[in-house]
């Protein structure tokens, strides 16, 4: 069985909630004592209906404001496939918890209203999901019933939602006509739309095809922790462990070893209790290299003739995520796949808008929930990739040195050598 | 040669990940370990995550004394297997020191005061990260959790101010006195960890599989008869054929009509069952609405 992740993003009261309950209802992974306790609150609250998104809403404080906070993960599971959903709430802190949950996303699942149409914060998840290469987009067009299921209507919100879509990133484009209340192609085919040929969402989610989206061609693994057991048995193994950040590694390859640049041979790969004959993405293994070389955490495995940047001057979108603004200037902790440095910020080139796609080159900071492009000077050399063609060695976060919080998450544009 | 993992498997992968991180990142980290399932299998990501080598931090169990004797003899037979330092963190001693006042009557629980134990635990041993088995789709408040979760100096948790968590880049960054609990099983769901405790033969204690023992029926839930648990007038015990779908403090965890013996059947019954695991079985989280949310926000699990 597969792993899929989607990010879910929303405005205000489209039904997002909703349809993630619809999806948990009808899969079967809302259990009885979760439905009694939504049921007896909707009753307390006075709804007059059963309020799914009281199943997702898990703080006190969203359910007495009757907003969603944070991002929430959700699971659930059909025969095909497991699914974790990342719920991100649509209005507050929206690019922060948007961006949050599209990092790890395989797919990102917009919703519009059929009454309203593309909204702006439709326009804005969309760009989103293209800025952190989600390979994958649905736009669910929800309360069909409430435009009595008209395809014309229907039609008319694809074409303009297209037309948008032409100017980003994004690979996979697919449009469904729902009913979250009432469950039109959310799990089964509607009879009220039989001008729609296509899948029902759950169909989708349990077919689209992601085995390519994973990058197999660029070796890399940064070492994460040195496994050196000292121990009667095992008295000479030095085992690099890590996660395979992309590409396939097998004993008897070439490595190249950043940033010494030595180069040696791959003598086994480990995973617990023995060798395997090879690793690729997401998988979690032990190298062991037939050459003694000084190697600690942070530097990087790759092949002699495909290797990464190495480099101090990155070029970067920035999402900023506080209210202490990002300046020309400051300095930051970067955490970029398993190394530590620290970066200034030379250049603010611009921020972009992320509803009109319009680049403000006027601008000096960034504040919360903007997202702009930045050269950026760091105290080592990172070993980077575009993130467009590798998410691992393209990411990294921005950690204020004061405070130690999360500000900022960065995706290499480019780099350049020194 | 197909280079896609099974969702176990990609489990796994990113839970071994967040091991090793926090294994490279902290001075001190310590992993909760109270013999159940889900630390079960946490103890085997982290035998799994640096093998040849031993498991390099101890491993603590927050005991409240009242204790299922099988699940003390598996702890301390795992341990003596891997060759850890175990540290018991005990209630009874905090008790007895004054930090917290035992609750009295016949439902008197220590669930609540297990959160002063570990806290305090935390500050005497100095640990800056604290590995727990949580899962996120164990509760609603658990939902929101990150994979590292900050606490400050009172140990509290603050779910309205969580640091983003993006990609696999984890910030551990904290100040003295300030901890971060770790949770590497925040994306299994109970049917993973089953599957899980299947394919992969992880040992578990024989509370999880069908016996007989004498249990009393309190609030809907069928409470294991012992010298711990408190009586009430009209409370008569019953010889039932039970298993446990959760372990914990053994006065507020609950066990469940079964006849399931071995791991394939208690899959079957998982995967059918319409109750979630500790709506099912656990007093403790039964308290309100924000039960969990609560007690997390002081310092708990």
């Amino acid at each position: 069985m597969e792993l899929l992740r989607f990010a879910t993003a929303g405005s205000v009261d489209d039904g997002k909630s909703t349809l993630i309950g619809r999806l948990l209802l009808e899969t079967k992974q809302i259990f009885e004592d979760q439905l009694e306790a939504v049921e007896r609150t909707s009753r307390d609250r006075g709804f007059d209906y059963v309020n799914l998104a009281l199943l997702t809403d898990g703080l006190r404080a969203e359910r007495e404001q009757g907003i969603t906070i944070d991002v929430a993960y959700r699971y659930f599971a059909t025969p095909r496939r497991k699914f974790i959903i990342a719920d991100t709430p649509g209005h507050t802190q929206y690019t922060r918890n948007m961006v949050t949950g599209a990092s790890t996303a395989d797919m990102a699942l917009v919703l519009v209203d059929a009454r309203k149409g593309v909204l702006e914060q439709s326009r804005r998840h969309a760009v989103i999901a293209s800025l952190l290469q989600v390979k994958h987009l649905v736009l669910c067009v929800n309360k069909m019933d409430l435009v009595d299921f008209d395809e014309g209507r229907f039609d008319e919100i694809c074409a303009e939602f297209t037309d948008f879509a032409a100017k980003l990133d994004i690979d996979d484009l697919a449009f469904i006509p729902v009913s979250a209340l009432l469950g039109d192609n959310v799990v089964s085919h509607s009879p009220s739309t039989p001008w729609y040929e296509g899948p029902t969402l759950l169909h989708h989610l349990e077919h689209v095809y992601i085995g390519s989206d994973r990058n197999l061609i660029d070796a890399r693994f940064p070492v994460q922790y040195v496994i050196r057991p000292m121990s009667h048995d095992h008295h000479d193994y030095r085992g690099y462990a890590g996660q395979v950040a992309s590409g396939m590694f097998r004993p008897g390859d070439e490595v190249l070893v950043l940033p010494s640049g030595f180069t040696t041979s791959i003598e086994a790969i480990d995973e617990y209790g023995g060798p395997v004959e090879e690793a690729y993405p997401p998988m979690s293994v032990s190298v062991r290299l037939a050459d003694d070389l000084d190697i600690s955490r942070g530097d990087l495995l790759c092949r002699p003739n495909n290797a990464p940047v190495v480099t101090q001057d990155v070029d970067a979108m920035i999402c900023w995520f506080t209210d202490r603004p990002l300046r020309e200037g400051a300095v930051y902790a970067v955490k970029h796949t398993t190394r530590s440095a620290r970066a200034r910020v030379q250049h603010l080139h611009y921020r972009l808008d992320v509803n009109t796609l319009h680049r403000d080159d006027q601008q000096h900071s960034l504040t919360m929930n903007d997202v702009g492009r930045v050269s950026l000077r760091t105290t080592t050399p990172l070993f980077v990739d575009e993130y467009r063609r590798n998410r691992a060695t393209g990411s990294f976060i921005l950690v204020d040195e004061t405070n130690f919080e999360t500000v900022g998450a960065g995706m290499v544009l480019g780099a350049t050598a020194p | 040669m197909p280079t896609q993992l099974s969702h176990l498997e990609a489990l796994e992968a990113e839970s071994i990940h967040i091991i090793r991180e926090v294994a490279a990142e902290f001075e001190r980290p310590v992993l909760l370990f109270s013999g159940g399932k889900d630390s079960a299998v946490m103890l085997r990501l982290a035998e799994k995550a640096f093998w040849p080598a031993r498991i390099p931090f101890p491993v603590m169990h927050v005991d409240t004394g009242h204790n299922f004797d099988e699940v003390l003899e598996y702890r301390d037979r795992r341990v003596a297997e891997l060759d850890l330092q175990l540290v018991v963190a005990s209630v009874q001693a905090s008790i007895d020191a004054g930090r917290v006042v035992e609750e009295r009557g016949p439902r008197a629980s220590r669930n609540r005061l297990q959160t002063v134990t570990l806290l305090d635990a935390i500050t005497e041993h100095g640990y800056d990260a604290v590995f727990g088995g949580g899962r996120r789709d164990e509760e609603k408040a658990r939902a929101k959790e990150r994979v590292y979760s900050f606490r400050d100096e009172f140990g509290q948790w603050d779910p309205k101010n969580q640091r983003p968590e993006l990609w696999s880049l984890y910030n551990g960054r904290h100040r003295k006195g300030e901890h971060i609990r770790v949770f590497p099983l925040s994306n299994w769901t109970e049917l993973d960890i089953w599957q899980y405790i299947a394919t992969d033969d992880v040992e578990i204690p024989s509370i999880y599989y069908a016996h007989r023992r004498p249990v009393v029926r309190r609030d809907g839930m069928l409470l294991a008869v012992t010298s711990y648990l408190g009586h009430l007038d009209g409370e008569a015990p019953e010889d039932l054929l039970v298993r446990f779908r959760t372990v914990g403090d053994a006065t507020c965890t609950g066990a469940v009509e079964s006849a399931a013996g071995s791991i394939a059947d208690v899959i079957a019954e998982v995967a059918a069952s319409r109750v979630t695991e500790r709506g099912e079985t656990r007093a403790d989280d039964r308290i309100s609405e924000a039960g969990m949310e609560d007690r997390k926000r002081e310092g708990y699990f």
